[in-house]
């Protein structure tokens, strides 16, 4: 199953002399379980492809749909409930609230869309022990390290069945253990159906996706092959 | 195409690595077997590197004639001839763990030649080049990830062979990145003419093959 589509999608900032083409006809497909990597350098547009398939930036040409629903045809409270309940983002510094446990943290999208609170506590501890946090539900975001906050993040993307996870960096400035850590966790969650996108210029986290897509200037340049079985690498030799 | 860039890595692999050390390394643990030495090495190296049994015995038989180790004297080569290190081999492994590798000069790097040799080839798009070696490298990035997802948690040997596959690989896709902008930059301010650049890179180095 479909669970984003972007077609065609472009996207202009500015008038006139001052016009600059973030994205230009930008296609891109992401099947329920998969998980898809964009990588790119530096203002190639990586980011805004992000926002815009969360509905948090409008294309100024093309479609974005979710589950098959175009984005265009939804009023701004269809589009709040559907980063609400379907969406779970999580970026480079966590955007984790200081004034909130993490338990409370992750409970919050759900409670924001009207789940009562003892469902959505449960609904979060259960996210938190899924990421080995379960003893973590009533520290504060600051009595945790880079990388447990990152864990948090993403048990908050993913809290209450959420079909789409769009990371940008996700391992921002972590060191290389609990990088691996934190998308080993986005590739069990796809596992568990969740479609995901990974925006990184970064190779070691991009290895991790099923599918790599190249992005160079706002257009999509290029994407890796199908991955074949991992006994071609123990074989030396006697692959073809 | 995996064969080709995989049986050289194989061969640079094996010249880096000397079967010689890994098997004192191995035999420091207490004497063994020809066969168990065989099947350990492996077992080490998580089995991406296998080693062929003649490559064994040649290396203990050389080994003992330098007095590195010690069989059990009798005359039969097969697989229960046991062996065991000696100071001497003790002493060659304390040295060989310390010594560092040739890192000083630059390798002759047919990828580095490539995108060089892009440069001057009239109508070769360089970004183009560029792309399809990165392309080709995340591929095996992403098979090495699989393999590090699907077994490295429960081997640590394997699991340190991957990571050192990964960053090998992150470190050339990060010069292919670093290329990239670099001409992109180039492009738009061309820089004076360089033509004396490598000449004097080589004078200064040298260069390993």
């Amino acid at each position: 199953m479909t669970v984003l589509e972007l077609k065609d999608i472009s996207k202009a900032y500015g008038q006139g002399a001052a016009r600059v083409e973030a994205l230009h006809g930008v296609d891109l497909t992401v099947e329920a379980g998969g998980m898809v990597a964009v990588m790119g350098p530096s203002g190639s547009g990586k980011s805004t492809l992000l926002t815009i398939a969360g509905s948090l930036e409008e294309p100024s040409a093309g479609e974005v749909l979710i589950n098959g629903a175009p984005l265009s045809r939804m009023s701004r409270n269809e589009k709040a409930r559907l980063r609400r309940r379907t969406v779970g983002y999580v970026f480079q510094d966590f955007n984790l609230l200081p004034g909130l446990t993490v338990a409370e943290n992750v409970a919050l999208p759900l409670e924001l869309d009207g789940t009562g609170a003892r469902a959505a506590r449960a609904a979060s501890r259960a996210a938190l022990a899924g990421l080995g946090l379960a003893d973590r539900g009533n520290r504060y975001p600051s009595e945790l390290s880079g990388g447990e906050r990152q864990r948090v993040a993403i048990a908050r993307a993913v809290v209450g069945d959420r079909g789409l996870l769009l990371a940008d960096e996700p391992s921002g400035a972590l060191d290389s253990v609990n990088a691996e850590a934190v998308m080993r966790l986005i590739h069990e969650a796809c596992k568990r159906g969740v479609a995901a996108v990974v925006v990184t210029h970064d190779a070691q986290l991009a290895s991790w996706a099923d599918r790599v897509v190249f992005l160079r200037d706002g257009r999509v340049v290029d994407q890796t092959a199908p991955l074949p079985g991992p006994e071609s690498l123990l074989m030396p030799g006697q692959t073809s | 195409m995996y064969t080709q860039y995989y049986s050289q890595h194989d061969t640079e692999w094996r010249d880096a690595v000397s079967v010689r050390h890994a098997l004192l390394a191995l035999l420091s643990e207490g004497p063994k077997y020809g066969l168990q030495l065989r099947e350990e090495f492996e077992a080490r190296t998580g089995e991406v590197w296998p080693l062929n049994v003649g490559q064994v015995y040649t290396t203990l038989q050389r080994l003992e004639r330098d007095g590195l180790v010690e069989s059990d004297g009798d005359d039969d080569d097969g697989p229960q001839k046991g062996f065991r290190i000696t100071s001497d081999g003790a002493a060659e492994l304390a040295g060989w763990l310390r010594t560092p590798p040739d890192l000083a000069s630059p390798p002759r790097d047919e990828l580095v030649m490539k995108v060089l040799v892009a440069l001057r080839v009239p109508g070769t798009d360089v970004h183009q080049v560029i792309q399809v070696h990165r392309r080709y490298l995340v591929q095996l990035m992403q098979q090495w990830t699989r393999i590090k997802e699907a077994e490295a948690e429960s081997d640590l040997g394997l699991a340190l062979v991957v990571d050192a596959e990964l960053f090998r690989l992150d470190a050339v896709i990060r010069w292919l990145d670093a290329a990239d902008g670099r001409l992109k930059r180039a492009a738009a301010d061309p820089p004076q003419p360089a033509s004396l650049a490598l000449p004097r890179l080589r004078r200064r180095v040298g260069t390993r093959s």
